[in-house]
């Protein structure tokens, strides 16, 4: 055997080499491609279909479509996200900025500072729905603590407002993002070229005219990907309210991911649930996928 | 280099005021951890009756005993342990093979680049960004089909699918700065694919093993839509019996109980992050930002 075509044996040797990198990749490509988009393919058509406790693959077109528009529900839904989101992005976003310029000035006591900041971000936002929902509790919480520091007037009931029961999970949120954003901001501020700034300081320029001219404008390509990063995390939220106030009070934080999930296994209609799913994806897609392609394409110098 | 600016002309009272709102920053963001902490050992009556932002009078830790051990979930008063250890079961093997997964598709997508690799990373990055409602329709059947429903197998099998996206990228992102030299050099004196792999660039992975042991770690632990939408009874996860246990309790409300349930479902992820906050940091800002 072993003097026998030393050649035929190289080849066969080559040919596994020659292969086996994509042997090695294909089981996760099986796997992406059956349950990722083999799956986004299949809840597509379930939109498109006559489903409601079962699968029925009978085409009923726009049908499932108009009845998630025509919803109730789904209107409180979009509502929500859209005030969240945007309260959530633009909080996140200011406070963590502010944190990382107070923080870059050379203090003490950075590390520590920090990883206080952050590690909200550690924690399940079961944990911190828990968390919240007690410390914003209204007759035990925080607002008993105000009466007992003798502020007998001060009333904080948004919990179970459902007029701002909404602002009590983007408190919530904002507590556990900032962090990360902060984060996200001081690594761009240790990243900016020290030249211009030490020019700008021998013309006399004060702080404030430095940090608005020349820091943030560079700090550009943060604020996408934080935005980027925060959108995605404020659609896809359904944690955060099923622990803080279970879409409720009423439906008054009903969010699309809840609405989802209410529909998919609760209400038994496949059909709303899937079409709101892929109103989800197409959202996100629209997002993440030209924030991808930025991000990936090869540098050009 | 830092940006910041000189202090030498800002007074002392700049510096004061500078410390002043870092500290009150830090007080808010410690606050609720403290109330969590400190409400988890007070009687229910001191609860009742005393101050939240109060240390506990009397320190009990009957609160903690029955969070572990005879709290009632659902039917069953057996506290969360056993939840906690569903997680574990789950967590481990979810760990190890998405993250081995992800070094494969790394160095294959970095060193043995073929015609569309950047297409193929691509669809599998793109994975890691879906909104999880578009496959939980779908992946509920196939796990009822495969005999997986409300089994932690079933969880596992879910995270390693939707934990590759991530490993990926962080392997990827890792072995593009690797030098292709070496392997080449490698290749010359003819070792083959596994043996460069473990040989060479193995060794050197070790902060990249460890950033993504702790995201996948982290997020598998943290995980609450899976859990609640795919395992239901015995085989629940922790967030998910800890859920449970907080928004569906009748009649008198343990919060102290709830509280040290909610402690015991945060301790996992807060020991690893003050352990290795630094890798926990780089893995977050990976998964936004090019590595």
């Amino acid at each position: 055997m072993s003097n026998a075509s030393p050649d035929r044996d190289g080849g066969a040797r080559e040919r596994l080499q020659r292969w086996l990198p994509k042997l090695v990749l294909s089981p996760s490509c099986v796997l992406i491609l059956f349950f990722v988009y083999g799956f986004i393919a299949w809840t597509s058509y379930i939109s498109f279909s006559d489903s409601g406790m079962m699968p029925d693959y009978t085409w009923v077109g726009l049908h499932q479509w108009s009845r998630l528009w025509t919803s109730w529900t789904w209107g409180i839904a979009l509502h929500n996200i859209w005030v969240f989101g945007l309260l959530y992005i633009v909080s996140c976003i200011v406070l963590g900025l502010v944190l990382a310029i107070l923080l870059d000035q050379r203090i003490r006591a950075e590390g520590v500072l920090r990883t206080i900041y952050l590690y909200p971000m550690a924690l399940s936002f079961i944990v911190t729905g828990t968390a919240w929902q007690w410390f914003l509790n209204p007759g035990l919480g925080l607002e008993k603590t105000m009466h007992d520091l003798g502020w007998q007037s001060f009333s904080f009931n948004w919990l179970i407002d459902s007029n701002m029961a909404i602002y009590t999970v983007v408190i919530a949120a904002v507590w556990q993002a900032t962090g990360f954003v902060m984060a996200m901001f001081l690594a761009g501020l240790r990243g900016i070229d020290g030249e211009m700034i030490k020019a700008a300081q021998i013309d006399g320029a004060p702080a404030w005219k430095i940090y608005a001219r020349i820091i943030i404008p560079q700090l550009r390509p943060v604020f996408m990907s934080a935005i980027v990063v925060l959108a995605h995390l404020a659609i896809k939220s359904f944690d955060l309210i099923v622990a803080m106030t279970g879409g409720g009070p009423g439906n008054a934080t009903a969010v699309p991911a809840t609405f989802m999930y209410s529909y998919a296994f609760s209400r038994n209609e496949m059909g709303i649930a899937a079409a709101s799913a892929v109103f989800m994806l197409a959202v996100i897609a629209a997002l993440i996928i030209p924030y991808l392609y930025s991000e990936l394409r090869e540098p050009r110098s | 280099m830092s940006a910041a600016l000189p202090t030498t002309r800002q007074g002392a009272a700049t510096r004061a005021i500078l410390y002043a709102i870092l500290l009150v920053f830090a007080v808010i963001y410690l606050l609720p951890l403290y109330v969590m902490l400190t409400t988890s050992f007070k009687t229910l009556d001191e609860i009742h009756q005393g101050n939240m932002l109060a240390l506990p009078v009397e320190w009990t830790f009957a609160p903690w005993r029955e969070a572990w051990g005879s709290a009632c979930i659902g039917l069953e008063c057996n506290g969360v342990h056993g939840y906690f250890f569903n997680s574990i079961k789950i967590v481990i093997p979810a760990v190890l093979i998405s993250g081995l997964l992800g070094a494969f598709n790394g160095y294959v997508l970095t060193k043995w680049k073929f015609r569309g690799h950047k297409i193929v990373f691509g669809l599998i990055l793109f994975s890691c960004f879906i909104p999880f409602q578009i496959i939980l329709l779908p992946m509920a059947r196939m796990l009822g089909v495969l005999h997986l429903a409300n089994s932690t197998w079933g969880l596992v099998l879910v995270h390693i699918i939707y934990g590759i996206g991530f490993t990926t990228l962080f392997f990827r992102n890792f072995y593009a700065s690797f030098p292709d030299e070496l392997v080449r050099a490698a290749q010359l004196d003819g070792a083959g694919f596994f043996v460069i792999f473990f040989r060479i660039l193995l060794p050197a992975s070790v902060p990249i093993i460890v950033v993504t042991i702790i995201w996948q770690f982290t997020n598998v632990w943290n995980d609450f839509l899976f859990g609640v939408s795919f395992a239901s009874g015995d085989s629940a996860p922790i967030t998910v019996a800890l859920n449970n246990l907080v928004n569906s309790s009748t009649g008198v409300k343990a919060y102290n109980v709830n509280m040290a349930a909610a402690m015991v479902a945060a301790v996992p992820t807060l020991i690893v992050y003050i352990l290795a906050g630094k890798y926990f940091l780089r893995g977050l800002m990976s998964g936004s930002v090019k590595g």
